[in-house]
């Protein structure tokens, strides 16, 4: 009975396949197929009908913008969520996965955002975790065998990491390595990866990409989701794209590219991906002098012109957060001073920096830019909150009404301004901090990794923006990861290099290899 | 919503117990001089515990307010006596409510100080204080309490027929929903409480924040030690032992999360009349005080989770 329902699934499956149009050469079987999956959260449809096949040893990247339904499929997968209808055959069986625990057992590992590690414990305490190799006596672990089984594990995989370290202490990188140890040491068939690149730099990617093609070889079927689509081109074998809780295009890697990817994603062509710079820079607003700070940043001198936008580029570690935390005040300085429109500012707090026109877009909008639980409009007033004092008290109207304007005159989208920053999408978030830095008059605005985690079309938006507040004659500075996005926005682009500046270029007269090249060679 | 509906809950609990007491025994629940009493015996804890919810709402903890209400109170009627003796004057009953509520302060501002200049989790530095404050009420008079002959206006005297205490109480309930909605103080300390981190890099001064809010929960401390001194005119080096507890369990049951950024001064009170009338109510149904630990053990408890399922369903 069980042979033949699973024969017969099989063949459904190979039905589904047939369904997308493609014939898929050198598969060697399904691992993965959800079908017909629905799934509905009050009145919305997060996911409609969604079927979704991965040949077993492929990379299969799910890509759409945010809330086209990638992690709620994800989620149901995992064994999160319930479907309202539909199936989830996993290597030729039908399952029903009513708890994570179960889904992990059948093979199904996640790798989130996020990573899930305990960071205080060891790389083998975190592999081990829950399923600890017994010790000699009853009752006991084996930390020895822990070890020295997570070492196999590495060494099989070829990959290199330090089984007694504790997680803490390790770079990014090093932590996906051991999130995919733990996925391996449950003998994992398939392996979901949510964004694994964001938090990465580009060596620490690169070292990434080919840790996935070698479980690849090893026959694992993994579902890569991120956004950032070149890496996604090179790296998948089929792309599978959402858009609003459905499948709108799933096929294998090698028949689109990214413009054809991006139209898919978004239904529309994104012509002129990045805003027309038209603006002028009119006379220095803000200039920063021989900068130095504990963290390690050395001599760095630039100027900003009004209307000017001014890119930062550089590897993870380069130092470009550390200058925005020192000219914010975040950190101290060592040496050197800020000066705005020809004033030497004293700055000795985010405070300081604030009242005297400096606003920072920290790269962590959650961990150190909202107060997720408070109302929106409370998150754009925190730092302007004297303008609604009258004799001491607090005018809620007006702040409503003022943090509404600001919203509005950006276009966050939001269901009242009462409702918590939690409830937003991230490129909304981000807007919320762009209204509070607007209503707090900010002359000099930093924005680190601005659309980090946040899709096609919000990118766009805030590129927008950029080029809006830079026509409003503010000064801006803009760390980025991506040199796209630094060539398609600003008009310089400076190079960070081990805490020093390395590279001041015009946009127009360099190109991205020169960046690459300043930023990574000694 | 589904929030009016939650933040109504604590308060339906409340109707329904005062409902219940009603029916079981009209005679003796169903008095003024009952209600009034209650209120009286609430105003002791009510007006310190809104000070713990703003501690609250900064993500904090205040363990140290019970030790604190026996210093505080040890150090307003020694003031007393040193003023004027047996009798006292009025000059004296004056000038030692005064000290009482400054060495709350103190208290307070200590708390604040050693949190924030020293970076230490608000649990730790205010189990220590609870022990040292409790220590200072005992060495004070040689473990013995001091006797306030005369003292007793703030304890049983009544404006207009309502007492004294009740009134302090609604003075400080008015002003602390006042402060928490309407002044930046609250609104930082709402941030702080919500991102510590996200706070700061939006400009506040979070340690300055901190210390006002420990100092002016070590203010309403200090009053509310000088109204319980003055109930028994007496201030004892045992008083308020045990006390932090059913002072946070208040907060807790008005809808404070302990992981800070969210409570209000309306929800506090309404748990601290929750504890009072259940107390109230167990004494009049002849439920012994061993049992009263235990029913108030569970009110806590399924307060809580209910406010969590809520919550869980809202999402």
């Amino acid at each position: 009975m069980i042979g033949r329902s699973k024969r017969h699934s099989n063949l459904n499956c190979a039905d589904g396949d047939a369904a997308y149009g493609q014939a898929l050469p050198g598969a060697g079987g399904t691992a993965l197929c959800m079908r017909g999956i629905c799934k509905r959260f009050g009145p919305v449809q997060a996911l409609a009908d969604v079927t979704f096949t991965v040949r077993s040893g492929t990379v299969h990247a799910l890509v759409g913008e945010n809330g086209a339904g990638k992690s709620t499929l994800m989620k149901i997968l995992a064994g999160v969520y319930q479907p309202d209808s539909g199936t989830i055959e996993l290597n030729g069986l039908l399952r029903r996965f009513y708890t994570p625990g179960e889904a992990l057992a059948a093979g199904v590992s996640m790798i989130y955002q996020d990573l899930d590690l305990a960071e205080d414990l060891t790389v083998a305490e975190n592999v081990f975790l829950g399923a600890e190799p017994r010790g000699r006596l009853p009752l006991t672990i084996s930390r020895r065998q822990a070890v020295a089984q997570t070492k196999a594990l590495a060494e099989q995989y070829g990959f290199s990491v330090d089984a007694g370290a504790v997680v803490a202490s390790l770079p990014v990188g090093d932590c996906q390595v051991v999130e995919i140890l733990k996925a391996l040491r449950r003998k994992a068939t398939v392996l979901v990866m949510d964004e694994p690149t964001s938090a990465l730099s580009e060596a620490e990617a690169e070292r990434l990409f080919g840790i996935v093609r070698q479980l690849r070889s090893r026959g694992i079927s993994i579902v890569y989701i991120s956004h950032r689509l070149e890496e996604i081109v090179g790296l998948a074998d089929d792309i599978s794209i959402l858009r609003d809780g459905s499948v709108v295009h799933s096929s294998s890697a090698d028949r689109l590219d990214i413009p054809e990817i991006v139209r898919h994603m978004v239904g529309r062509e994104l012509k002129d991906f990045f805003p027309q710079r038209e603006v002028k820079p009119g006379p220095i607003r803000a200039e920063v002098r021989g900068l130095g700070s504990a963290s390690g940043i050395r001599n760095v001198s630039f100027e900003v012109r009004r209307g000017e936008i001014v890119g930062m580029a550089g590897l993870v570690g380069a130092g470009r957060t550390e200058v925005a935390r020192a000219i914010f005040g975040v950190e101290a300085k060592t040496s050197g001073e800020i000066l705005l429109d020809g004033k030497v500012l004293a700055i000795r707090s985010p405070a300081d920096a604030i009242r005297r026109g400096i606003a920072l877009l920290t790269e962590d909008r959650k961990r150190t830019g909202l107060c997720l639980e408070l109302p929106c409009s409370q998150n754009i007033t925190l730092p302007s909150l004297a303008k609604f004092v009258r004799r001491g008290m607090l005018s809620l109207r007006r702040e409503t009404s003022a943090a509404a304007a600001m919203a509005a005159r950006i276009d966050v989208r939001w269901s009242s301004p009462g409702a918590p920053a939690e409830s937003l999408s991230g490129g909304n978030q981000q807007k919320l901090l762009v209204a509070r830095w607007l209503l707090a008059e900010s002359r000099f605005m930093i924005f680190d990794e601005p659309t980090r985690g946040i899709d096609v079309g919000a990118k766009r938006e805030v590129y927008l923006l950029l080029n809006s507040l830079a026509g409003e004659g503010k000064a801006i500075l803009f760390i980025s990861s991506e040199l796209p996005e630094l060539f398609g926005v600003a008009d310089r682009i400076l190079v960070m290099r081990r805490g020093e500046l390395v590279g001041n270029l015009v946009t127009s007269q360099t190109c991205p290899d020169e960046v690459m090249h300043l930023a990574a060679v000694e | 919503m589904s929030k009016l509906l939650r933040q109504l809950l604590p308060f339906a609990s409340l109707i329904l117990i005062i409902v219940l007491l009603s029916i079981l025994r009209p005679d003796a629940f169903l008095t003024a001089e009952n209600f009034l009493n209650v209120l009286r015996r609430s105003s002791v804890n009510g007006i310190m515990a809104a000070g713990m919810t703003a501690v609250i709402i900064s993500g904090g903890i205040d363990l140290s307010v019970g030790s604190m209400l026996a210093a505080a109170g040890m150090v307003g009627a020694w003031t007393m006596l040193q003023v004027s003796g047996v009798p006292l004057t009025a000059g004296a009953m004056v000038a030692g409510t005064a000290a009482g509520a400054l060495a709350g302060v103190a208290c307070g501002l200590l708390n604040g100080v050693v949190i924030t200049k020293l970076k230490l989790p608000p649990f730790i530095v205010t189990l220590g204080t609870m022990s040292a404050f409790r220590g200072i009420a005992y060495v004070m008079n040689d473990k013995q309490p001091y006797n306030l002959p005369g003292y007793a206006y703030l304890g049983v005297g009544a404006v207009l027929g309502v007492p004294v205490s009740i009134v302090i109480f609604a003075v400080v309930v008015v002003l602390s929903v006042l402060v928490l909605r309407y002044t930046r103080l609250g609104r930082h300390t709402y941030a702080i409480g919500s991102n510590r981190q996200a706070a700061f890099h939006a400009g506040i001064n979070v340690d300055r924040n901190l210390i006002a809010v420990y100092t002016l929960t070590g203010l309403v401390v200090g009053v509310a030690a000088m109204i319980a001194t003055s109930r028994i005119v007496s201030a004892q080096p045992t008083a308020g032992i045990g006390l932090e507890l059913d002072i946070i369990a208040a907060v807790i049951i008005g809808g404070a999360s302990l992981a800070g950024g969210r409570g209000t001064i309306l929800g506090t009170v309404i748990g601290t009349l929750l504890i009072s009338f259940l107390r109230n109510g167990c004494t009049i149904l002849n439920v012994s005080t061993e049992y009263q630990f235990i029913v108030i053990g569970v009110v806590i408890i399924v307060a809580v989770a209910v406010d969590q399922l809520a919550r869980a369903r809202a999402e």
